[in-house]
């Protein structure tokens, strides 16, 4: 674990997880280490920010307490002290120490129990808070894993200890959290620029015509998208320039690029539309093969 | 100078110039608006997000901060400091930059540490300082296969630009020299020693 800014919490040190099993690919997040962009470190965080902040809620935690993002589930963790998890994201078989547990809730795992999860029938990523958080050592005040930058603790490894931060004051107070259904395909808004002009008239058109799916090539810094593509109406190359979250990054070839989590700060191809915030987390829940449509809101957000 | 939405919580501001992009970026740093989360400078561009802030009210506000850093009077962040950076001349593509731009190896670190460098803008990797006043003399294209792995302290150059790899990475620019000086150290406040505008000296 890299970082040496924050001095080792004691009471951190009595309660730890082990890693039975990462899955296919498990990363501690939290919501990332905004204020440096301009130093080119990527935000990073988890992906879909309000599937964490609800498990974190679920058990009592600050919502921006470090959990497990699982990608396509399989992670198993050992509580050799016990605790109370909860589980969020793409919905995927939950055992708690052998019996099955629900997702959206919280449970307790009973110690030296397990918690165990499948792999989710659709959606990508599944959360797992434990009260008290995840207490790896915060590189520029967070513990996320940034897969574009490597700052941050390595993706979870099988035998790996992850120390666990003290409960706060706060009890769990909530049974059980309604999630809304997402059509499928999900429909995803888009607000247009900055660099529409960048592209032929049709372009934002094409862009909703849609449908596009998802490429194998996506991960947290992005997801590639096939479909129709986006011609440009200018030569030349775009300077660099800042990326928000979201940015629908087109490329040469026209394919676009939807910026998540681990995104670089800065790029120099031309943004046509970017994502509502609210909807990030849609696109952070597709996987491979999955397919969406945008959307552009009735009134563009022009100034 | 236009300021175009990028995002429901984005502006992105074009400067028309990188020293306009430096000034307006002090202004923002010396007094931030509520709700900024990132300032984050480009070549001719400053984008802000901002998801806090009232959103037509930080758009006036933008726009009256860029007519004041079209003024050349106004500081640029990092103005009034000079970095240097001390060098030791001896990178494996030296010989091929000096065959490249028609000079010895002697000359190339020459006019490489009599350039007046202003870091640009940060991109790539954290810590990694686009570093623009590089001789025209020596602006050569990348490697035509980057290398796997480039290591921290190498001093590099690549087309108008020159840099100081903060960390280990792969890499395509082309390889002068070495520094012991550290640019990027993640314990340290702030973690990178070349913040937008900062001025560069190499010292052979």
């Amino acid at each position: 674990m890299t970082g040496r800014r924050e001095p080792p919490d004691e009471t951190a040190a009595r309660r730890w997880a082990e890693v039975v099993s990462p899955g296919p690919y498990a990363t501690v997040q939290d919501l990332g280490r905004p204020g440096y962009a301009h130093l080119g470190v990527p935000r990073s965080g988890a992906a879909d920010a309000p599937s964490l902040r609800l498990a974190n809620r679920l058990v009592g935690n600050p919502e921006g307490a470090a959990g497990i993002e699982a990608t396509f589930g399989g992670t198993a963790l050992a509580f050799p002290e016990g605790a109370w998890v909860a589980v969020t994201g793409a919905a995927c078989p939950v055992t708690a120490a052998g019996r099955p547990a629900a997702m959206d809730c919280p449970v307790w795992v009973s110690p030296g129990g397990e918690l165990r999860l499948g792999t989710p029938r659709e959606g990508l990523r599944t959360y797992v808070a434990v009260r008290g958080g995840v207490a790896v050592p915060a590189v520029l005040g967070s513990r996320s894993t940034d897969s574009l930058s490597g700052l941050g603790p390595p993706p979870l490894r099988t035998g790996a200890v992850l120390p666990l931060g003290r409960a706060g004051a706060s009890a769990p107070i909530v049974d059980q959290a309604a999630r809304p259904p997402v059509p499928r395909p999900p429909v995803v808004r888009v607000l247009p620029g900055p660099r529409d002009d960048w592209f032929e008239p049709g372009a934002l058109r094409a862009l909703c015509a849609g449908p596009y799916e998802v490429t194998p090539e996506s991960n947290r810094v992005g997801v590639r998208l096939s479909g129709a593509p986006l011609r440009r109406a200018r030569p030349g190359e775009l300077p660099s320039e800042g990326m928000p979250l979201g940015a629908v990054q087109v490329p040469p070839g026209g394919r676009p690029i939807v910026f998540l989590a681990d995104h670089p700060p800065t790029g120099g191809y031309p943004v046509i539309a970017v994502v509502a915030s609210a909807d990030v987390a849609l696109v952070a829940q597709l996987r491979p093969g999955d397919r969406l449509r945008f959307r552009l809101p009735g009134t563009p957000a022009r100034l | 100078m236009t300021i175009r939405a990028a995002g429901e919580h984005g502006l992105l501001v074009e400067t028309g110039s990188l020293e306009a992009a430096h000034r307006l970026d002090a202004l923002l740093r010396a007094a931030p608006p509520a709700g900024v989360e990132e300032i984050v400078p480009g070549p001719e561009t400053v984008l802000v997000v901002a998801p806090g802030a009232d959103r037509p009210r930080l758009a006036a506000l933008l726009a009256g901060l860029l007519r004041t850093a079209g003024e050349p009077a106004v500081p640029a962040a990092g103005e009034g400091g000079t970095v240097e950076i001390p060098v030791v001349y001896d990178g494996e593509d030296l010989e091929a930059v000096a065959e490249l731009s028609g000079m010895t190896a002697g000359e190339v670190a020459a006019r490489h540490a009599a350039s007046p460098f202003v870091v640009g803008w940060l991109g790539f990797a954290p810590g990694f300082a686009y570093l623009v006043g590089l001789d025209p003399a020596l602006h050569v294209p990348r490697l035509e296969v980057p290398r796997t792995a480039v290591p921290p302290g190498s001093v590099a150059i690549a087309g108008p630009y020159s840099a100081v790899y903060p960390s280990a990475s792969p890499g395509g620019w082309r390889l002068l020299g070495r520094t012991d000086a550290r640019v990027w150290d993640v314990t340290a406040d702030p973690p990178a020693t070349l913040a937008p505008g900062t001025r560069v000296r190499f010292r052979a």
